[in-house]
């Protein structure tokens, strides 16, 4: 299988979150097995991603989020081809041609390709200052245009949006989020939480622009934005947009070398693409028609992706529900599972008025299958955990919104039941 | 300065001391030196200060539902009596007194109505109460005199308590025979009683008796005594008359074993009491409700008395029957000649009494014959008959039977005139006339207990607002009328000097009621008065009465009564199947005008209840702590039921206290079957057949309120006060199609509430209003009797209006209904994605000597999804080490 060394050669292409954990979950598994090189197009070790909204808004610097710098790499024996693309694979050979024109064989490949982040395709979406938000270019990008522009719009009322724009608030910026629906992180919160998050989001300065389409994003004559034209006649004179209006998973590297892709890079329940040497994990891929865009399903596909890699071969991916958390500093939002227009489902709400508290949780049968929390997040883990164990709830129904702490399951409570009156 | 004065509540007449504090709130203290009870208090005594409160006072008169000026309410009821005396008599007018009023105030409404307006139309509460004790003792000994006093109850050896809960009705009785019963384990106690109440805690011996039996149980013993010869011959001979005819009739009841059989005891428990009351000489048997509440209750009260005469036990020392009576001042009443039946000072209607008090009274209008006894009374309104009462200091709507028919009859009447101290009660609802009376810590006078002792009563306080005493009201009325110079009464003293003059109208005759030595009792003297029993006459012992055997008969000799046991007067049937009991409860009085205001008191019982039989709970479907549903011919009530083997099967016990003040549903007056003893004119309380089923309710709902709300109009309620906020136990029938607006109308509110809690499948809501002060009000609302309602901490839920504000945890916790104690604070959360806080972290770390966020991560499972926190669980862990 090689010919050069003792062991067979592990390449991964990708230095994201759910590559880089796909390896550490390696790691502890066997440290032996492999030769293992890695892909990485950014000129940094990898960082946690989903930190970078923290990095925008000040709270954080790019070296805290730094989850494993270059000494992790040389201490683990890893070869780290840092700032390089993989431009082809050769499947055949078993080859990874990179940008610099280097050829690295592998035994098995790991595709962690990612996504890249989908710019609405209208008239001047391509001008100066219209940017988007994935990596650390773009957050160094956003932070010196702060500095010298005043108006901004984030297009996407979404986590990544929203995150941007109280990122760019705190620079100290004139922000509106321009949203297409009713409605801000429609798909994470229910109606009511999300009207209360606006209103916290608004007592921090920032506008919304609802129901708002773009139709056209228009320029000056060096080429920078000036202006955004919605299709119901509304207009918002700006001098920088940032879209965060999703993502589209990187396929085409895969898609190249003759690899079977959807939307996403097609892998069975194991990770494997149809080519049995090469898997791949995270938002390249799509799992059973799914794609994913969090970093707790990466995360999942990691475990058994390693798990595989190590040849111990008894894991499976199973999708599970999800939970999302928004990561705006005083803000707390939470949502996991399904929650909106639930066939036979049943809903215990909670609205504290004066606090901005409220939590939903939607029930099937005995089951809890979606939580909406807003203000008070604090079980919003435990209730996650109800959701994908799919724990009978029954006995502790009543209490069951007040959180673990007031929840005891009656073979606990028997000993505190009061004596009969 | 203490001022010392006499318990407002039971007959045992407890001295107390009424102290002011240093912020001038009023405190109450046992009075050391009084002979009732040497300085101890009960429960309800130790709670008196609570009562001494405006809230909910009568504070001015009212004239059909507006206010009105004492003259214009004086002379609206002065001329309303006088028209219709013209119109149709003078017995078409009544007065309904009270056993809480006091000697004095109870002198001026006799004399009016007896001397003035000409009509005995003047009865009391007391009929309810002890009415059936007074017809025995004048059947048995002539005249109305308790022969025993307190230190008997130390110095007995074999007391027998007969239809009393002594425990919870006389606690300081009560503890006064526990004490004694310490000092001396060899003295006896029997309870006889269809419960196992609290009494039962000293009883050597418990018979549960059958209700309805104790004339055949009594009669079994006069039986038992005459065949073992434990009779006492020549005291039959010297000093009574009648004893062939009684032993007669007692032995027709059969023997032990037939007579155990019909009692529902067992034979060897018979033959026990039978064997010790024969071979104990000073024996003591105290009687109360479970005896004169009873269509039977004044023969139950002779065959009691019978065993006494027949072993020559009366008026010895430990030794005597010993009638226990309910009100203070009961025994006051019936001095003065506040009931139907009887004159004045003991007098009777006989031509020669009639002519004495006529004579003293200078009035020639004078009543000649006995007027309406408490039910006949309101009947007669009820009929028309009666077209004008006054109802002093009591609540007939609540405590009569048939209390439906009361209400009815009160619709009725032209005209209904109500003096209390409290502004809204179930009868002040139906009065066009309401006069505010003085309350107990307001008022001058006297009060008689159990044991013949004559109390002052001193008052602490100002009456509230424009409060008046009632002698002064009475006082007032009859100049109103015509007869002012009749009553030329300034003071308290003035009435207390003519009554005991009055009484010594006795002296010549055959009658121990003399009040002699106070005759001429001076302002100062009647001020300074110590607790003292009548008679009072000088060189005249008036500790015992009859211990010489010279009765107050006529022939100076006592009577046996031959009596026949005749059970209850409405049996249990198949449709009626089950025998309700009703009584008093340890920490309430009557009908809670005074004692739910204090909150202490509302703890130990705080809801109407039922108790039954396990046996008989199941058989009927009854389910602790849930509703039950009972129903009489008479009437209905809903309460909670409490099931204890304390009852006998197929009985029932419900407390007589609760009323639509304080609770709804719940009026057991309305069940209990108005058959009367045919002597006394006392009700049957104790025996009424009904039926029970569990109670469904629509909706249940526990709600508490810093607000004193008004009691919803559903079919179950019960109100109660706590220190700082009031608590409402709800459940009723109707849609729950919108419990919202459901819940804003039990908590009498239209704003939103501050936090809320719905659930969709089981509609179960749940409201809390807040403001700036705190909590305002929480409720609880669910279908059926959800559990939610039934498990909600109430004490937690109490104790947060003691709270200026609520704590984040507690407010969180709030509708909950669950105390977050245990639960701990987290701290600021670090780990958003399994809400791990930093308080719990540091702790895990620290117990643990965890090292680096991986072991945090292992532990906690803090830092393992996303990854965020982990740079602040470095730094928790550099904060740590």
């Amino acid at each position: 299988m090689n010919t050069e060394g003792s062991k067979p050669k592990l390449v991964f292409v990708g230095n994201g979150m759910a590559g880089t954990r796909t390896l550490e979950e390696l790691l502890t598994l066997t440290s032996e097995k492999y030769d293992i090189s890695v892909i990485g197009e950014e000129h940094i070790g990898n960082y946690n991603r989903i930190m970078l909204s923290p990095v925008l808004a000040g709270e954080k610097t790019i070296e805290n989020i730094i989850l494993n710098d270059d000494d992790w790499y040389r201490l683990n024996n890893i070869t780290f081809y840092k700032g390089e693309q993989a431009v082809a694979i050769n499947r055949v050979k078993r080859l990874v041609t990179t940008s610099s024109g280097k050829h690295i064989p592998y035994d098995r490949l790991v595709l962690a390709t990612g996504s890249t982040p989908f710019r609405i395709p209208v008239p001047g979406c391509d001008l100066e200052n219209v940017l988007t938000f994935r990596d650390i270019k773009d957050v160094n990008r956003m932070l010196e245009l702060s500095r010298h522009k005043q108006h901004t719009a984030v297009i996407g009322g979404g986590l990544l949006g929203l995150e941007a724009a109280n990122g760019l608030r705190k620079q100290g910026m004139d922000v509106t989020v321009v949203h297409a629906y009713d409605s801000i992180l429609n798909r994470q919160l229910d109606k009511t939480a999300s009207r209360l998050l606006q209103h916290s989001l608004e007592e921090k300065g920032i506008r919304f622009l609802m129901n708002a389409a773009t139709e056209s994003i228009a320029g000056n004559d060096r080429n920078e934005v000036t202006r955004l034209d919605f299709k119901d006649g509304r207009h918002l004179d700006v001098d920088m947009v940032v879209m965060a209006t999703g993502v589209t998973p990187n396929i085409q590297l895969a898609k190249s070398c003759g690899l079977q892709t959807d939307r996403g890079i097609l892998v069975n329940d194991v990770m494997q693409t149809f080519d049995p040497a090469i898997y791949a994990v995270g938002e390249c891929v799509q799992h059973r028609g799914q794609l994913f865009g969090l970093v707790a399903p990466g995360y999942d596909q990691a475990r058994v992706c390693a798990n595989h890699l190590a040849e111990m071969g008894i894991a499976r991916y199973i999708q599970k529900a999800l939970a999302t958390q928004l990561k705006i500093t005083g803000i707390h939002a939470f949502s996991a599972g399904q929650f909106d227009n639930v066939a036979d489902s049943e809903e215990i709400t909670f609205f504290d008025g004066q606090l901005g508290h409220y939590k939903k949780l939607v029930l099937v049968g005995n089951h809890l299958v979606g939580a909406v929390l807003y203000g008070d997040t604090q079980d919003g883990g435990w209730f996650f955990e109800l959701i994908q164990q799919q724990t009978d709830i029954s006995p502790i129904r009543d209490q069951l919104i007040f959180g673990k702490d007031f929840c005891q399951w009656p073979e606990q409570a028997s000993n505190h039941l009061p004596e009969a009156a | 300065m203490a001022n010392r004065s006499t318990c407002a509540y039971c007959g045992v007449g407890c001295g107390i001391e009424i102290h002011t504090n240093a912020d001038g709130t009023p405190r109450v203290e046992g009075d050391f030196e009084h002979p009732a009870n040497f300085g101890k208090l009960c429960s309800k005594g130790s709670t008196l200060a609570h009562t001494l409160t405006d809230e909910g006072r009568l504070l001015h008169p009212m004239i059909n539902g507006l206010r009105a000026s004492w003259d214009q309410a004086v002379s609206y009821v002065a001329n309303g009596l006088n028209r219709i005396i013209q119109e149709h008599g003078p017995d078409a007018v009544a007065f309904y007194v009270s056993g809480q009023l006091l000697t004095e105030d109870y002198y001026v409404a006799n004399k009016l109505m007896k001397g003035f307006i000409g009509s005995a139309n003047i009865d009391t509460n007391s009929r309810l109460c002890m009415s059936s004790a007074v017809a025995a003792y004048k059947r048995a000994f002539g005249e109305d005199s308790v022969p025993a006093n307190y230190q008997d109850l130390e110095i007995a050896d074999l007391i027998v308590l007969t239809g009393s809960n002594t425990a919870w009705c006389h606690p300081i009785l009560f503890q006064r025979i526990k004490a004694a019963k310490l000092q001396r384990p060899d003295m006896k106690v029997v309870v006889i009683d269809p419960r196992r109440t609290a009494t039962c805690e000293i009883a050597d011996l418990h018979l549960p008796i059958k209700p309805g039996m104790d004339v055949a149980l009594f009669n079994g013993l006069l039986g038992y005594l005459h065949a073992n010869d434990k009779i006492d011959p020549d005291y039959i001979a010297a000093h009574c008359e009648g004893f062939d005819g009684a032993l007669a009739s007692a032995r027709a009841e059969g023997d032990l074993s037939r007579i155990a059989a019909r009692c529902d005891l067992s034979e060897t428990d018979v033959a026990t009491f039978y064997q010790w009351f024969a071979a104990i000489d000073r024996t003591l048997t105290c009687f109360s409700q479970g005896i004169n509440q009873s269509s039977q209750g004044t023969d139950k009260g002779n065959a009691i008395i019978n065993c006494h005469l027949a072993t020559g036990r009366i008026g010895k020392p430990g030794a005597s029957p010993f009638s226990l009576t309910g009100q203070p001042n009961a025994m006051g009443g019936r001095e003065v000649g506040g009931l139907a039946n009887q004159l004045a000072a003991h007098m009777d209607f006989d031509e020669e009494d009639v002519a004495k008090v006529s004579g003293f009274w200078r009035s020639p209008n004078i009543a000649r014959k006995p007027g309406l006894k408490a039910v006949d009374l309101f009947d007669a309104v009820a009929a028309g008959k009666v077209k004008a009462v006054w109802v002093m200091g009591t609540n007939p709507a609540v405590s009569l039977p048939n209390a439906g028919k009361v209400v009815e009859a009160l619709q009725k009447a032209e005209l209904v005139i109500v003096s209390d101290c409290i502004e809204t009660t179930d009868t002040s609802t139906y009065a066009q006339v309401l006069l505010p009376a003085a309350g107990w810590g307001e008022k001058d006078g006297t009060v008689t207990n159990s044991e013949r002792r004559i109390s002052r009563q001193r008052g602490a306080i100002a009456p509230a607002g424009e409060a008046r005493q009632d002698w002064r009201i009475l006082t007032d009325v009859a100049a109103a009328m015509g007869y002012g110079e009749h009553f030329p009464y300034k003071t308290a003293a003035d009435v207390f000097r003519e009554h005991a003059q009055l009484t010594t109208l006795n002296r010549n005759s055959h009658r121990k009621l003399d009040l002699g030595a106070l005759d001429q009792i001076t302002e100062a003297e009647y001020n300074g008065m110590a607790p003292v029993q009548w008679p009072t006459l000088p060189n005249i012992d008036s500790q015992r009465l009859y211990g010489d055997g010279n009765f107050s008969t006529p022939s100076g000799k006592a009577c046996f009564i031959a009596v026949r046991c005749q059970g209850v007067s409405n049996p249990v049937s198949t449709e009626w199947p089950l025998a309700l009991n009703t009584g008093r409860i340890r920490d309430q009085w009557h009908t809670m005008t005074r004692t739910a205001l204090a909150p202490p008191l509302n703890a130990h019982k705080p809801e109407p209840f039922v108790e039954v039989h396990p046996d008989t709970a199941t058989e009927f479907g009854l389910e602790n702590n849930k509703l039950a549903h009972l129903q009489s011919p008479w009437g209905q009530a809903i309460m909670k039921v409490n099931v204890t083997d304390s009852m006998r099967r197929g009985e029932l016990f419900v407390p007589m206290h609760w009323n639509d003040q304080w609770a709804r549903g719940a009026r057991i007056g309305e069940l209990v079957n108005p058959s009367v003893d045919p002597v006394s004119g006392q009700p049957e309380s104790k025996h009424t057949p009904c039926k029970a089923a569990a109670w469904q309710p629509q909706w249940t709902a526990i709600m508490l309120s810093r607000e004193n709300l008004p009691l919803p109009k559903c079919d179950y309620a019960a109100k109660i006060r706590g220190q700082k906020f009031y608590r409402y136990e709800l459940a009723g029938t109707g849609s729950t199609e919108d419990l919202m607006a459901l819940a804003h109308k039990l908590a009498c509110t239209e704003a939103k509430p501050s936090i809320e809690y719905r659930d969709s499948k089981n509609q179960n809501i749940r409201c809390a209003w807040l403001d700036q002060q705190g909590l305002v009000t929480c409720l609880y609302v669910g279908p059926g009797s959800s559990g939610i309602i039934a498990n909600a901490d109430r004490n937690w839920l109490a104790s947060l209006f003691d709270k200026p504000a609520l704590e984040p945890v507690e407010r969180k916790a709030l509708l909950s209904g669950k105390s977050p104690a245990g639960v701990e604070d987290c701290g600021r959360t670090i780990c958003a994605c399994f809400g791990v806080g930093e308080k719990t972290i540091l702790k895990a770390i620290k117990q643990h000597n965890l090292t680096d966020a991986a072991d945090v991560g292992k532990r906690l499972k803090a830092g393992t999804n996303c990854g965020s926190c982990v740079s602040e669980i470095k730094n928790l862990l550099q904060q740590a080490g």
